[in-house]
């Protein structure tokens, strides 16, 4: 946190120094471990293991914060009689289909839940792909909304019970087998945790992409939530599990997505096999109780704002006019189309793949099969430059005379020559104003696809394909002051949303299922209320005040806006006892205010202001009528934090430790090794490494520097910032140095089955080998900021370049945090040395090759 | 946040408070400098010192942020044996910064007028004063000031003393996530420190100590000082730092010049300078 | 000034004549008349670091159409009015004399870039999307309606606003274009 979000570490620092504890893991001693007060190594890819022996600890132990668990969470529930455990099926759920390659998830359901799911392909392999759990969103999928309980947690499939055999076997002991973390660091970590937790106090795990990139990366998150709710720690000020993101609005653009398998708001991309019309669409992926219980005013606004008056209830308001998923169209995906020749014409916008996602040459290679490419950014990004410098020419794989893509690189605008909101990882929303109009041919974003828009309709106008009039029946038409640019302002309040007046709705509340409303994305809808852009509010906040005798606002409720309707901690409801009253005067937030019948607090809260803590729904309620007053998870089905996730997820109901894709080790839990559903593209450009050679042996992870922002291009081109860090460097241990023989500051070659990478060896005790499974494993550890020319001031062979194409299968992201690698002293060979090299180890290394070594010589001419 | 006192009436002495046992290393301090100052950057050379890449105070870095890797013993033993004699790490980092002596041997030596003493008490070059003679250079006990290759002239950190004229703290100050780096009435920032020490030792790091808040050292106390927690060899800095003119009358000023360069060569040996 | 005057403002005859001269008496005209640049804004706009998810508040200090100064917002209550490195350099990242401003085309086996105008280039994307997208597209797949096309693909949407997501998302699903993909993803 201190290296990639130094400046939100300040309130870390400042809870330190009002005595807070602060225990760092990470497979590296960074300068946030420099400022915790205890730094855990751990073996990367093994935090489930960690994970999962907390809970064992608390659930061993009795720890649990049992009043919360019992009323918020589904540890009574009871399931299935034919679901069985990785702890029965060595590694496997109920369910899994080989031949499928995917789990059919029936067996996972409450007991009285649905036999079978209503849309048989949902299920296996495919249902990951055109979305799988990401579709839900926060959301929730089918469930039965009152399942069976037993509310002494003792029936033994209840999921308490099943919770307490799954990680019956997550023992410190095993903690230090496969984390290679000693039993009384594990031990303070799992005493801290508990003593400060439950009625009294609160504890918070933050994360970044260390959680994510891994084949079970959703799995992660999962082993913090179950640990979380079970001691209480979610909907409560001090609590949760905190997402650091790292783009300035990568929140916003998953809100708002720029992503494959979302519409706006968490609304699903449909999908040719499910969703044929709005009906079908509107039956699945969702339930009919909960807040996504409107889900038709959702989509319904959403088609409103896209296509206004062609929109209509007899045409089922244009939704035929969604394109429809057939499989994964998620960014690696894409990069095997363009290789594949399926895609020939790509925009990459603010983002420099050539050099920031992993297997950097499969990425090249699909840059160079296109037809055209557009590149918009502030410099010449390798992305734009590939057919010019990239590696593959010097190694002759490619020839820059021999590459057919057109390229068209148009100069952004930046920040400050632009207006509009981002929103950041608290879900905040913050306006910026512009401050100067951009120099030269640049060009915000918003000019660009507007612009965009507007010649493409002219070129369609007048045309009678039905495939066009999605298009031109699209409003398209936002006020300007240049005359060039939208008015950003005009967006945004399209996106808030409008009533029949066309004045800005102010809650989400008010969307409606007819067509009278319109909302670009139903979560922002109140970011505009009256009119107002409320994103571009300023009022600064100091410490709590007393307002009326009451605490006052413990959020800053002024300063921009936070969705869904500013509430600035989300299911905040949990924050109050089943009563209604604060668990404890100390960590009080929100609470029932019987005189007034109303919650009130320091927060907005997250539920019906005037539902009372003893509602009960009536039989055959719906949407958010059917939770009753102490269900604090509204977006889900059952109003409950789910310990067991039910339905929603590809790769199992619990966590289950599996080694990483590419590991030096066996998994000793379960027969099953790896993920068995990961993702994975056995593809001659993609080989990976075999788990447990000794060609590769050492662990490899990722990351980033505070000095560098990405894959560079905000920052290599920047004198203040490319002096700090100026060269690509590998940490690793002195003993593994010795071993290798190298020396600090000597130059590495760091090698996997893709290619091999130099970097100089910054030799240090921050990084320490590690005892697992009775030997001794090294991490080599680089960060990935650097690339071979673009317009960068510094240059450097490009770290992700190593990594594999495999994927978490719930939501595509790769596993860069752990894979194996070599390491040898010196620099790496140039040109076709450099594949030989390459070749030589994965021969080595690989009895029975994927496929034959690719061949790239462009043959087009 | 503390703001300086405008230019008119009687200014306080201001001065940096570095609170090492807060920084996190980021650098802020050395880029919100720059942005301010408009100094150059100074090379993109990588050094293998841990993450410091700027390696020393000069004419193009007025901040500097060292980072010192050491074994520390630990309360855990590496094999859980709870022995306490494991290895830990530790990672000190710290921004340092020109000292703004209350002696200071830059100004003392310097034969144009270029260095002055501000009515905020600190140490400033006037650019379009100096002539580049360097004696400055060889009278600073740490090692900052230094001559630009380009233009001659010397350069260190004025406390943005365009800024501190306009009620604005320095830049680096302003900056810094985490406080690390403080500005205010040195009176103040002595008392605070004071007061961090104490409760630093309370709560168990007994090697908490302050540098250059003594006005009875060798300089007199310096306008910008530190909380280390090492010696201050160990961060680069000059255990005992003397103001070389400080015995001399000013009519030897000059002449004591070249002493005063021997002497910052012994300085730059304790900076283990690699420029 | 007269050169009396102008001579008499010399520190070394300031001094001759009393004033300190390790004070008062050494200023320079330039530095009596020192002033942080920030004054002199013709504006000062508030703004938001554009590097990542914290979300710091950014002052933009704007004098004759041209940036001067960007910190920290004192009001934020998300950093209150500090910066990470990356964030004390966004002066540099928007003013830095590599910024490309000119639109760039490299023709299909083309050695080196060309310069093309915006409007021009403008027309072309939009003739390649139009082609593009008629050549690929899939009305069916499998007998199954997607009226989409797989032939066109996007990536990158984090560092933009909510409202260009917004657009391209907009535009994209208008057209059937489905692989529109960001950074959320890796």
């Amino acid at each position: 946190m201190a290296e990639c979000h130094p400046v939100a570490f300040q309130w870390v620092m400042e809870a330190r120094r009002r005595g807070t504890k602060v225990i760092h893991v990470d497979p590296r001693f960074t300068r946030t471990s420099a400022l915790a007060d205890r730094h855990v190594p751990i073996r990367a890819g093994a935090d489930i293991v960690f994970l999962g022996a907390l809970i064992h600890h608390v659930l061993s132990g009795g720890h649990d914060f049992r009043e919360y668990v019992v009323a918020y969470t589904n540890a009574a529930t009871i399931l299935r009689e034919d679901y069985a455990d990785t702890e029965d099926l060595d590694g496997l759920f109920s369910g899994w289909d080989p031949g499928e390659h995917g789990y059919d998830p029936k067996t996972w359901h409450y007991q009285g839940g649905p036999e079978t799911r209503r849309h048989p392909p949902e299920s296996g392999a495919r249902h990951a792909e055109v979305g799988g759990a990401h579709q839900y969103g926060s959301g929730g999928p089918v469930v039965h909304h009152h399942g069976e309980r037993d509310e002494t947690l003792e029936h033994p499939r209840c999921v308490y019970q099943v919770l307490k055999r799954h990680f019956a076997r997550y023992t410190p002991e095993l903690v230090e087998e496969v984390c290679g973390v000693p039993l009384e660091a594990f031990a303070e970590v799992a005493d801290a945790v508990v003593a400060n937790s439950r009625r009294d106090r609160t504890t918070a795990w933050v994360y970044s992409v260390g959680w994510t990139q891994h084949t079970v990366g959703v799995q992660y998150i999962r082993t913090a939530s179950i640990l979380q709710l079970l001691l209480g720690n979610m909907g409560r000020p001090g609590g949760g599990i905190l997402a650091l993101r790292g783009h300035a609005s990568i929140q916003g653009s998953t809100d708002i997505p720029t992503l494959f398998d979302l519409l706006p708001g968490y609304l699903p991309m449909p999908n040719a096999y499910d969703h044929g019309d709005i009906g079908s669409y509107l039956a699945d992926a969702a339930g009919t109780t909960g807040f996504w219980g409107n889900k038709r005013s959702y989509l319904v606004s959403l088609l409103k704002a896209w296509w206004g008056e062609a929109a209509r209830e007899d045409n089922e308001f244009c939704f035929e006019y969604l394109p429809r998923l057939t499989g994964d169209h998620g960014s690696y995906a894409t990069v095997m189309g363009q290789i594949d020749g399926t895609v020939k014409g790509y925009f990459v916008v603010g983002e420099n793949p050539a050099v920031g996602s992993s297997g950097g040459k499969a990425q090249r290679l699909g840059l160079a099969a296109l037809d055209w490419l557009v590149v918009r950014d502030m410099t010449l990004v390798e992305t734009a430059t590939f057919w010019k410098d990239g590696p593959e020419l010097e190694t002759g794989e490619l020839a820059t005379e021999s590459i057919g893509t057109e390229v068209f690189f148009l100069p952004a605008a930046s920040h400050v020559e632009k207006a509009g909101s981002f929103t950041n990882t608290q879900r905040l929303l913050q306006w910026r104003h512009k401050a100067l109009d951009p120099p030269g041919d640049c060009r915000s974003d918003l000019w660009f696809f507007h612009r965009l828009g507007l010649l493409v309709r002219d070129r369609l106008r007048g045309s009678t394909l039905q495939r066009d009039r999605p298009l031109l029946d699209l409003t398209w038409d936002y006020p300007s002051e240049d005359g060039e640019e939208p008015s950003p302002e005009a967006v945004l309040k399209e996106i808030n949303g409008t009533g029949p007046d066309g004045k800005a709705l102010s809650a989400y509340t008010e969307l409606q299922p007819d067509g009278s409303t319109s909302a670009g994305c139903w979560i922002y809808t109140g970011c505009y209320a009256g009119d107002s852009n409320r994103t571009a509010r300023r009022e600064p906040w100091r410490d709590p005040v007393v307002r009326d005798g009451e605490p006052a606002a413990m959020v800053a409720p002024d300063w921009g806006w936070a969705w869904p309707a500013n509430r600035r901690i989300l299911y905040n409801r949990a924050s109050a006892d089943p009563e209604g009253r604060p668990w404890s005067e100390r960590k009080r937030l929100i609470w029932w205010d019987a005189a007034s019948g109303t919650w009130s607090g320091g927060d907005v809260p997250d539920f019906e202001r005037r539902k009372p803590p003893d509602y009960t729904p009536a039989e055959g309620a719906t949407a958010q009528d059917a939770l009753s007053g102490v269900d604090p998870f509204i977006m889900q089905t059952d109003g409950k934090g789910w310990l067991f996730a039910p339905t929603g997820l590809v790769d199992g109901p619990l966590p289950a430790h599996y080694e990483p894709a590419e590991s030096p080790y066996p998994n000793p839990l379960y027969g099953q090794r790896a993920n068995p559903a990961r993702q994975r593209f056995e593809r001659p450009e993609n080989p990976a490494n075999p788990p447990e050679t000794p060609v590769y042996p050492y662990v490899l992870t990722t990351y980033r520097l505070t000095e560098h922002h990405t894959a560079g291009g905000m920052s290599r081109p920047l004198s203040y910032l490319s002096e700090l860090q100026p060269e690509p460097f590998a940490e690793i241990s002195p003993e593994l140095a010795a071993e290798a023989g190298v020396r600090n500051g000597e130059w590495v070659t760091v090698l996997t089955s893709r290619t091999a990478v130099e970097a100089r060896a910054l030799v240090t005790r921050r990084l320490r080998p590690l005892r697992v499974m009775g030997r001794v494993v090294h991490q080599v550890g680089m960060p990935y900021h650097w690339g071979w020319g673009g317009d960068g001031l510094v240059t450097g062979d490009a770290a992700n370049d190593l990594l594999p194409i495999v994927l978490d299968p719930n939501v595509h992201i790769q596993e860069s945090k752990a894979v194996t690698c070599a390491l040898f002293p010196g620099r790496r060979p140039r040109g076709a040395e450099l594949l030989d090299l390459v070749e030589r180890h994965r021969r080595a290394a690989a009895p029975a090759p994927i496929g034959d070594p690719p061949v790239w010589k462009e043959e087009r001419t | 946040m503390t703001t300086a006192t405008p230019a008119t009436g009687s200014a306080s002495r201001m001065g940096f408070f570095t609170d090492t046992s807060v920084c996190i290393g980021c650098k802020a301090c050395e880029v919100a400098c720059k942005e301010w100052n408009d100094v150059p950057a100074d090379g993109l050379d990588w050094f293998g010192t841990s993450y410091d890449n700027t390696g020393e105070l000069g004419a193009s870095t007025w901040r500097h942020v060292a980072f010192i890797e050491q074994q520390v013993p630990s309360p855990v033993g590496p094999d859980g044996d709870g022995g306490g004699d494991g290895d830990a790490t530790r990672w000190l980092m710290s921004s340092d910064v020109c000292k703004h002596c209350t002696h200071a041997g830059c100004l003392d030596v310097c034969p144009t007028g270029a260095l002055f003493r501000t009515e905020f008490d600190t140490v400033v070059v006037q650019s379009d004063v100096c002539n580049g003679c360097g004696y400055c250079v060889s009278a600073c006990p740490y090692g900052v000031i230094d001559r630009r290759a380009d233009d001659g002239r010397a350069w260190k950190c004025t406390m943005c003393y365009d800024r501190m004229r306009g009620g604005l703290e320095p830049a680096c100050a302003k900056a810094c996530p985490t406080d690390s780096i403080q500005f205010g009435p040195l009176d103040e920032l002595l008392e605070r420190a004071g007061s961090r020490v104490t409760e630093l030792h309370e709560a168990g790091t007994p090697e908490a100590r302050l540098y250059g808040a003594d006005p009875s050292d060798g300089v007199g106390g310096a306008g910008a000082f530190f909380l280390l927690l090492d010696e201050p060899e160990t961060y680069g800095l000059p255990p005992d730092p003397v103001v070389p003119t400080r015995y001399l009358g000013a009519s030897w000023r000059w002449a004591g010049a070249a002493a005063a360069a021997m002497l910052a060569v012994t300085a730059a040996a304790f900076t283990g300078a690699r420029r | 000034m007269g050169v009396a005057k102008w001579i008499g403002a010399w520190p070394v005859v300031r001094q001759l004549a009393g004033e300190d001269p390790r004070r008062e008496g050494a200023r320079s005209r330039r530095t009596e008349e020192i002033r942080p640049r920030t004054g002199e804004a013709d504006e000062v706009v508030r703004s938001v670091c554009p590097y990542c998810a914290v979300g710091c508040g950014q002052l933009v200090y704007v004098k004759d159409g041209a940036v001067t100064q960007i910190e920290g917002d004192p009001d934020s209550p998300v950093s209150r009015g500090r910066l990470c490195p990356k964030g004390a350099a966004s002066k540099q990242l928007v003013t830095h004399p590599g910024r490309r401003t000119e639109v760039l085309y490299r023709r299909p086996y083309g050695t080196e870039w060309e310069r093309l105008g915006l409007d021009e280039a403008m027309d072309m994307i939009a003739d390649r999307v139009v082609r593009t997208r008629a050549e690929t597209w899939q009305d069916e797949d499998e007998g199954r309606k997607v009226r989409r096309t797989l032939g066109i693909a996007s990536l990158g949407g984090a560092t933009l606003d909510n409202e260009e997501n917004y657009l391209m998302k907009k535009f994209y699903s208008a057209a059937g274009i489905v692989q529109v993909e960001n950074q959320a993803r890796i």
